[in-house]
């Protein structure tokens, strides 16, 4: 496929990007009690999208990606508290954070497949867990890790009480990780991630180097992964041993799928609907939030959207 | 010595209760290829029967035991029958929406009819009293835990490869349409089969009620060590999951009382060891 068609099949890559920022600005601005929440879905809608380049572009089903989360959650708030608390160095400090676990952890992971790999991922993030909970001086343990508050974004925009700097920042990042998401899916390197989802043995008779571009694209989801814990930390100034939890990986592949695997704006769709649901019912009681989610996930299966899903399952191949 | 025997047994008791709950979820994960995550939902309603018939009705464990089972096995084959049958061709990322959501659904049901207390099932006398071996003193609870895991690793291991039930499941598990034409009752044998793992789930609720205090959140909570029982023991292959339960049980009994700081630690680390030497299961090359 030449340049010149693929680019004209394509909507351009900081589209998707203005229209969110388009709309939190709109939500920042009608819905100023709301800012909490918004800065919630900011960050949760960027920890499903980086689970979309694992699970929907490069087809590895993960139920491990908290752990990247978390990973880049405790690395920001201990770089906060002990060495600098600058909002945009901690941002790549958890940013790396995610990246170099990831990386670790997928050269040993993606040499398993289907069901192996899968339950790997969860041993991965189980073992993350238990150190973190383990290195109590380091983490905070059971406690959760707190005080440290952050400096000024960009040397002039504290963080505020009612959460507008947090809001706005959190949109900002989330703008520019769809873009890079976006582009990096749209690059030939993200054609040939999706090549070998779709069929492995042949991208490899082709010559693709096979496991080198998951790891690759593993590893930028770790990336993506930790901005999104790096900043849950700066935004709430609290990190527990929750942000790496099984639950958390559940929930972020429950939001993927209903939002729509293998598309960026499924994974936004997913975080936000899944947020406002939670957010709402979760306030009324823990268990009715349980019985709403465990009903919907079972409606959608027995009575599902059928183009919709057909359209998935054409874009997730024939085994999903 | 006394330590280590200690490990030994309570980690044996452990992974017996692991293997029995395993079993219906390596029999559907792995022979009939459906990916059931609300399994460990059966385990809770067995142990959740079994607590409300003993302490609020006041039957005898020995009655209410048998009375929880069937009902988990009844409550399993009418699930099946009704609506789990026609996810088996779906997708397996469906089949694991649909089942999680039947999880979170059970959780909410069992909380709103139950509360959300530990449930405590009243042990008869005989149970409840220690048991000399001769070398050490322990609670008869334990041993019946071991025997009945021994029991049905058995009985499975005999209904798999000796009786016509068993050809029947697998002639249908491997050519389902060619089993149907040689009058293979495909629909029964199906259903049977889930109610009976359903069962078994079940009565691993009932024996782990110790190990794994009953809550509305069990269905999720253990559902993770299960998974990693079968993964480990390679799907379908029983003898492998009762390996599989058996190290993987002692691995987190010892942990327990080695290193119980460390968490889950030690468990995840001899899965992932496991699973990385024999990622299709201990017993398959």
């Amino acid at each position: 496929m030449s340049a010149a068609t693929q680019a004209a099949r394509m909507a351009p890559p900081w589209r998707l990007p203005l229209i969110v920022l388009a709309l939190g600005l709109a939500a920042w601005l009608l819905l100023p009690e709301q800012l909490g929440l918004l800065t919630r879905i900011a960050v949760t809608a960027l920890f499903v999208l980086s689970l979309d380049l694992v699970v929907g572009i490069a087809g590895l089903a993960t139920l491990g990606q908290a752990a990247l989360f978390g990973v880049g959650a405790y690395a920001a708030g201990i770089f906060a508290l002990r060495l600098n608390p600058d909002p945009l160095m901690g941002l790549a400090v958890g940013t790396g954070a995610g990246a170099m676990l990831a990386l670790a952890s997928g050269a040993f992971l993606l040499r398993y497949h289907g069901f192996t790999f899968l339950m790997l991922t969860v041993a991965v993030a189980q073992i993350v867990a238990s150190l973190a909970q383990k290195a109590r001086d380091w983490t905070g343990g059971d406690d959760g890790l707190t005080g440290f508050s952050m400096g000024p974004l960009l040397g002039r925009f504290s963080f505020d009480l009612e959460g507008q700097t947090a809001a706005l920042y959190a949109l900002a990042v989330l703008a520019l990780g769809l873009y890079i998401a976006r582009r990096v899916v749209d690059s030939p390197f993200g054609l040939a991630v999706r090549g070998i989802h779709e069929n492995r043995a042949r991208m490899a008779a082709l010559g693709t180097p096979v496991i080198p571009r998951l790891l690759a694209m593993y590893t930028l989801a770790g990336a993506l992964a930790g901005t999104a814990g790096a900043l849950s930390a700066q935004t709430n100034a609290i990190v527990g041993l929750d942000s790496l939890s099984f639950a958390l990986s559940a929930e972020a592949l429950v939001m993927l799928v209903l939002g729509g695997a293998g598309r960026l704006h499924g994974a936004l769709i997913g975080a936000v609907v899944f947020t406002l649901l939670h957010h709402t019912a979760a306030s009324i009681n823990p268990y009715h939030w349980l019985f709403i989610i465990g009903v919907a996930l079972m409606g959608v299966v027995l009575m599902p959207p059928q183009k919709a899903w057909d359209w998935l399952r054409t874009r997730l191949g024939a085994k999903a | 010595m006394q330590l280590l025997a200690n490990v030994l047994i309570d980690g044996l008791a452990y992974g017996m209760v692991l293997f029995i709950i395993a079993v219906g979820l390596s029999v559907t994960l792995g022979l009939m290829r459906f990916v059931n995550l609300a399994h460990g939902a059966f385990a809770m309603i067995g142990g959740y029967a079994a607590a409300l018939l003993t302490r609020e009705a006041q039957w005898s464990f020995w009655v209410a035991v048998p009375a929880a089972l069937a009902l988990t096995a009844a409550i399993g084959a009418l699930l099946e029958a009704l609506v789990l049958r026609h996810l088996y061709r779906r997708s397996e990322l469906e089949q694991v929406l649909f089942t999680i959501g039947l999880a979170f659904f059970l959780i909410a049901l069992t909380n709103a009819l139950a509360g959300p207390q530990v449930q405590l099932i009243v042990l008869p006398p005989l149970l409840a009293q220690p048991v000399d071996l001769g070398f050490r003193t322990l609670p008869a609870q334990r041993l019946l835990v071991i025997g009945a895991g021994l029991l049905v690793a058995a009985a499975a291991a005999w209904t798999v490869t000796r009786t016509r039930f068993g050809v029947w499941l697998r002639a249908a598990v491997d050519h389902p349409d060619t089993a149907a034409t040689l009058g293979i009752p495909i629909r029964t044998v199906q259903c049977a089969s889930f109610a009976a793992g359903a069962g078994l789930a079940g009565l691993g609720g009932v024996l782990g009620a110790e190990l794994m205090p009953l809550e509305p959140y069990y269905a999720l909570k253990y559902l993770v060590l299960v998974l990693v029982v079968v993964a480990v023991g390679g799907m379908g292959s029983l003898p492998g999951s009762l390996l599989a339960a058996v190290v993987l049980g002692t691995v987190e009994t010892a942990s327990k009382y080695l290193a119980s700081e460390w968490g889950n630690l030690f468990f995840f680390l001899a899965m992932a060891v496991l699973l990385a030497w024999r990622p299709n299961g201990l017993l398959k090359r």
